[in-house]
């Protein structure tokens, strides 16, 4: 690891995610290795980097869709993947995922896309499920476009619906992979804010991956920085104190938007 | 100035020729009837001193000006012997753009692989900056070198990737088949806001081409035979050769050729797009299984409608022949009917069913694994599709024949 901030929270309480010496390959290229640091509970986790620096495939890492090369990732101190698969769905469950493209299902409409989480994992009714999916658009201010198909409503919207349907079981987990893509400043910074209504109202602990500065710093109480040369983390800490005082001059680049000699 | 031919290169025996005056001279020139009054590309290359080169730009240097190439200039002043040095005058240069760019970059390029130095201070500043910009390229982002392995690795990658795919075919078929048992035992929902649309469009939607290729394909068979069946008087034999080809086999191979390629195309491109915009990732995540969610109501809509739309084919074939019976063989449709119903046993029918369904299978199989398997681009997806038509009619041929072997053997 190239540096660990001396602001490294990972004291005290026990972790609800913690990523063990990970190492992260398609095939034989190396995308990330030697990931290790610990998400706490209620916090609001903020993985950056470039482009192309292994973010989505570490989010990928995270939420059980691709297996490490090396190392594990612990929820609550119990492995992901040492555990059998139908374990691993169950650990699934407490983890909700907004996905960079919303990864609506396309068939469903706004309000199915919600329901269909409850009528497989809830014992609820008819009647029920269809007010709880009401409720969840609602909270993300999609009040009325229930009948909608995702292909009919603006970028925006969907990547809101997507985040109710992530919150459809109330996760103990939310995970957004670029969440600001494709939105206007306005929007992202709504997205922003509900973000931290979220995680203050329902207690819920949200890792974003993103590389959008202004948002990074509204939202963020503790992070990683990838970096794309040396393959691997070099900062690890909250993000206004790497701001402050970055520890290397690329994460100072980054958080700065400071262009890089070539 | 040899402007007499618009846009003529002149190559070094050119130079020797007409100009006569050595390495002093014009080249070339884009001078051009079409375009009067506004100045023309020119590019004039002068001897300097014993071992330099002036390469002096005038006019204009527009993508549109039908530019030179940079080898031929350079052909022209640098493979004289002794020149070493290569200097710009751009002071009569008039409008330019990225055309000038690429023909100043590829001179530079083609002067340094020839041990030319080129001389920049010449060139307009703008002109040198965009230069500096192009050839700067950041490190990181330079894609790596492909690993070049030797031929004991290739194959070595080829077997390890044949068995990856391999797996990955058995490891589909055997959630496939754990699904299907799953809705057996009651495990498994089926959505039925879902499947009934499914079953539409597979089923309901092919009719139409259906009808028609059926009552082609009969017509052919029929008018194939038509010339030699009157020659042998035996017209009426018409009704066996439909009938019993088109009910124990024809009918099934068109049924699933014209489903391969209308239905299994489009499960692999809506399960390939799916995997493109990351649902399929969002239903893992969600716990819900995509090959119960997805795979799984499009294997049995197809599963039941393949042996159904046989039937239908089996039904248009005869239609066909009859046409050719009644039409050209002079048959009354009443021979022709009541031949059939002779001939065609209950036998010839459920082997054709029999196919129909294996090939049901493997068409729902084909189109859904090739969609499954799709990678996360555009392109993927047409190849997925592709892959599926082909994975499918392949398929549907070699079980056809080992079908026929069995009927054989089991004398039907």
């Amino acid at each position: 690891m190239a540096s660990t901030s001396s602001l490294s929270p990972d004291r005290g309480v026990r972790p609800r995610i913690a990523v063990v010496d990970l190492d992260m390959a398609y095939g034989g290229l190396v995308i990330q290795r030697n990931l290790s640091f610990t998400v706490r509970p209620a916090e609001i986790f903020v993985v950056m980097g470039g482009s192309g620096c292994g973010k989505s495939t570490l989010l990928r890492h995270l939420v059980g869709l691709k297996a490490p090369a090396r190392g594990d990732v612990l929820y609550d101190g119990q492995s992901l993947w040492t555990v059998d698969p139908a374990e691993r769905e169950d650990m699934m469950r407490r983890v909700g995922v907004v996905y960079q493209s919303n990864a609506l299902w396309s068939s469903l409409t706004l309000s199915e896309n919600v329901a269909l989480l409850l009528e497989e994992f809830t014992d609820l009714g008819e009647g029920e499920i269809r007010d709880a999916a009401a409720l969840k658009l609602a909270l993300v201010g999609l009040a009325g476009f229930e009948d909608y198909y995702p292909s009919e409503v603006s970028g925006g919207m969907a990547k809101r619906a997507g985040l109710a349907r992530a919150l459809a079981l109330d996760p103990e987990i939310l995970f957004l992979d670029e969440p600001s893509t494709g939105l206007d400043p306005i929007s992202a910074r709504l997205l922003d804010d509900l973000i931290l209504d979220l995680r203050d109202g329902l207690g819920t602990t949200v890792v974003v991956v993103t590389h959008d500065l202004a948002s990074i710093q509204a939202i963020g109480d503790n992070s990683v920085f990838l970096d794309t040369e040396t393959k691997t983390m070099m900062a690890h800490g909250d993000p206004k104190a790497l701001l402050a005082d970055p520890p290397h001059p690329r994460v100072r680049a980054f958080l700065h938007r400071e262009s890089v000699s070539r | 100035m040899a402007a007499a031919d618009p846009r003529r290169l002149y190559l070094p025996g050119d130079i020797e020729g007409p100009q006569g005056g050595g390495m002093t001279g014009t080249i070339a020139t884009g001078a051009s009837a079409a375009t009067p009054g506004r100045p023309p590309w020119e590019v004039t290359v002068e001897r300097l001193g014993h071992d330099a080169c002036l390469v002096r730009l005038a006019g204009s240097w527009r993508l549109r000006d039908h530019l030179p190439r940079a080898a031929e200039v350079l052909r022209t002043s640098g493979s004289a012997p002794g020149v070493r040095r290569l200097t710009f005058d751009t002071a009569q240069l008039g409008a330019w753009d990225t055309g000038l760019l690429t023909f100043i970059r590829h001179l530079i390029e083609e002067s340094e692989r020839a041990g030319i130095e080129v001389d920049h201070t010449g060139l307009p500043v703008d002109v040198e900056r965009l230069l500096a910009l192009a050839s700067t390229v950041p490190t990181h982002l330079m894609a790596p070198e492909p690993a070049r392995l030797p031929w004991l690795g290739r194959a070595g990658t080829a077997v390890v990737d044949t068995g990856t795919a391999a797996v990955e075919v058995l490891t589909f078929v055997g959630e496939a088949c754990a699904a299907f048992a799953g809705l057996f035992t009651g495990r498994v929902k089926i959505r039925w806001s879902q499947f009934g649309p499914l079953l539409h469009e597979v089923g309901v939607r092919a009719l139409p081409i259906i009808t028609l290729v059926g009552t082609l394909v009969g017509l052919i068979l029929a008018f194939g035979a038509a010339v030699q069946l009157r020659q042998l008087g035996v017209q009426i034999f018409v009704a066996d050769l439909v009938g019993i080809s088109v009910s124990q086999e024809v009918g099934a191979l068109i049924t699933a050729i014209i489903l391969a390629g209308r239905t299994g195309a489009a499960f692999a491109a809506q399960l390939g797009s799916m995997q493109v915009n990351e649902e399929i990732d969002a239903l893992t995540t969600a716990g819900i299984p995509p090959v119960q969610f997805l795979v799984l109501p499009r294997m049995l809509a197809l599963i039941l409608m393949t042996p159904l739309l046989t039937i239908y084919t089996d039904l248009f074939g005869m239609v066909g022949g009859g046409l050719v019976a009644v039409t050209v063989l002079d048959l009354s449709l009443t021979t022709y009917v009541t031949r059939l119903i002779q001939v065609v046993t209950m036998t010839d029918f459920l082997m054709g069913l029999v196919r129909a369904s294996v090939f049901g299978v493997l068409i729902a199989l084909a189109g859904c694994l090739r969609g499954m398997q799709c990678g996360r681009s555009a392109s993927g997806v047409g190849l997925a599709t592709t892959s599926a038509v082909v994975t499918s009619i392949v398929l549907t041929i070699i079980a056809d024949g080992l079908l026929s072997m069995i009927f054989s053997v089991l004398r039907l």
